[in-house]
């Protein structure tokens, strides 16, 4: 990029990254963007875990079908609309801070910051955790229980010792999902975050839209795919992959 | 079986965690009945205005004839692409076959902004001026693949033998196709083609990347979402959207009866991120 014309020089080199490196402030985008992509894939695994074990193992098949439908439209209504709303609920006069002061607590001001972005982070990627662990959990035969019970295991020690082992893969499988989306979402945080929620997404975005340096954000837009890369790498060995 | 206590709690958690999904999207609808145009809770009083301005703007509606002509172009481009494609896949094997399965479903399995960017930095190279048809071939990228997945996951399912029975018993090619190939496809590209249209209608991440000055819907409402302009009209065009892409899923689902589309969905992004890691390694 040359700093008098903007004009894009072709030149093969790493300055690009060797910015992003040696920047403090590109480092602290990078990281926070990595720490909430795994806050909200563990709020979501926490959130899906008994709600995909009930709908596998409990519920009967018409409730299933409803259970289904349910967790899975909502992901069909526009993602940005989801956001928005979530933004109104956050707000300073809103749901939330309205139900608070009902019940007499003080209000919560989470607008605008990053408990907002990972809270909606979490809502909106919830049913791509919740398919494939109850995918896991489906696929548990029920003769593995039994024998588990035969053989004198209490209630939990199943759990524990058969039902989880079968099922973390499909926990893995959905992190995927949750993971991968995060590290590439920019409308989140530039909607809902705060002056200090900026994701690598929205450096990418301001390096396109408005500095129209494409070198700089395709050099920064390389972290998630790395990133994801090595995630891959290491659910495949999981055994996340036969899970999905 | 678990005992009792533990199925009261783990259906409490259910029903919790469905209410968290489901809560936000009815609270919008009645945002979009505020008497006010403040956005905040609980709301002052009722009124159906707010559809009546929105359906009135001229904005909005050069933006929704936008986004429905983008639909439906790369829903159509998709149609006749990835039917073909899952055609050559499924029934042929030729070199690169692998190649050009992997190539097809990898622009689910990248994040947004990374295909975005690179179309983006593609039209410049190439000096190709950012118009409606970018915005389509954007869209395409995806819709291509929901539709090539669904017709090959259908033309797996159904067996070769048929079209050869159908050839022993003197049918010619057009004969098998309408009577044998196309009642076997129809649903599958049907559903494929609700889906698809519903994905581009929808989507915002790949197409600001794409789009010049004009707005598709999802573009509009975010530019009035950041600005803090029209929000009373943004919760009718949400409330109207939700019910829209609601129901064309709903009927995809009916359509895909067997396996289910949301279903057929959720593995069409795992295949994805099967090829990828396949290359990966």
């Amino acid at each position: 990029m040359n700093p008098f014309t903007t004009e894009i020089q072709h030149i093969w080199n790493l300055d690009n990254y060797r910015t992003i490196f040696e920047s403090g402030a590109y480092r602290t985008i990078a990281l926070r963007t990595i720490g909430i992509a795994a806050a909200a894939t563990i709020a979501d695994a926490l959130l899906a875990f008994p709600l995909a074990y009930f709908m596998a193992r409990i519920a009967g098949g018409r409730s299933r079908t409803f259970l289904f439908v349910a967790v899975l439209l909502p992901l069909w209504s526009s993602y940005l609309i989801r956001v928005y709303i979530w933004r109104l609920i956050l707000s300073h006069d809103g749901v939330l801070n309205w139900s608070l002061g009902k019940i007499g607590l003080p209000a919560a001001n989470i607008g605008y910051s990053n408990w907002a972005v990972w809270l909606i982070f979490t809502y909106v990627w919830l049913p791509f955790m919740v398919l494939p662990v109850y995918g896991a959990l489906e696929r548990i035969p029920e003769s593995y229980v039994e024998a588990s019970r035969d053989l004198g295991a209490r209630g939990f020690a199943t759990f524990r010792r058969v039902v989880l082992p079968l099922a973390l893969p499909g926990v893995v499988a959905g992190s995927i999902f949750t993971f991968s989306l995060t590290l590439g979402d920019y409308v989140t945080p530039l909607l809902a975050g705060g002056s200090s929620s900026q994701f690598i997404g929205n450096v990418v975005y301001d390096s396109v839209g408005i500095s129209n340096n494409v070198p700089f954000a395709a050099a920064f837009a390389a972290i998630p795919l790395a990133v994801m890369g090595v995630y891959l790498l290491i659910a495949r060995k999981l055994g996340a992959f036969e899970a999905m | 079986m678990e005992r009792r206590g533990t199925r009261l709690a783990l259906a409490a958690w259910t029903g919790l965690v469905i209410l968290f999904l489901w809560f936000p999207l009815a609270l919008i609808m009645v945002y979009a009945f505020n008497k006010s145009n403040v956005q905040s809770w609980p709301i002052p009083g009722f009124t159906t205005k707010w559809f009546r301005v929105a359906w009135s703007s001229p904005d909005v509606r050069s933006a929704l004839w936008l986004s429905v002509r983008v639909a439906l172009v790369a829903t159509g481009a998709a149609l006749a692409l990835g039917s073909m494609a899952a055609f050559a896949v499924a029934r042929f094997s030729f070199f690169g076959r692998e190649a050009v399965s992997f190539l097809l479903v990898l622009p689910i399995a990248l994040p947004g902004i990374v295909t975005g960017m690179a179309l983006n930095s593609f039209f410049i190279a190439g000096h190709i001026s950012v118009s409606m048809w970018t915005i389509v071939i954007g869209h395409a990228t995806f819709c291509v693949v929901i539709v090539y997945n669904n017709v090959l996951a259908r033309l797996r399912r159904s067996s070769t033998s048929l079209i050869e029975a159908s050839h022993d018993l003197g049918a010619d090619g057009w004969q098998t196709f309408r009577f044998v190939i196309w009642p076997v496809l129809s649903t599958a590209l049907i559903a494929g083609g609700l889906l698809a249209f519903a994905l581009s209608f929808d989507e915002v991440v790949v197409t600001f990347f794409t789009a010049g000055a004009q707005n598709t819907l999802p573009l509009l409402i975010l530019g009035y979402i950041r600005l803090g302009q029209q929000l009373p009209v943004v919760n009718a065009i949400a409330s109207a959207m939700i019910l829209l892409t609601v129901i064309p899923v709903a009927l995809a689902q009916r359509l895909m009866r067997d396996t289910g589309v949301l279903r057929r969905t959720a593995a069409n992004v795992t295949e994805a991120v099967e090829s990828a890691q396949v290359t990966a390694v």
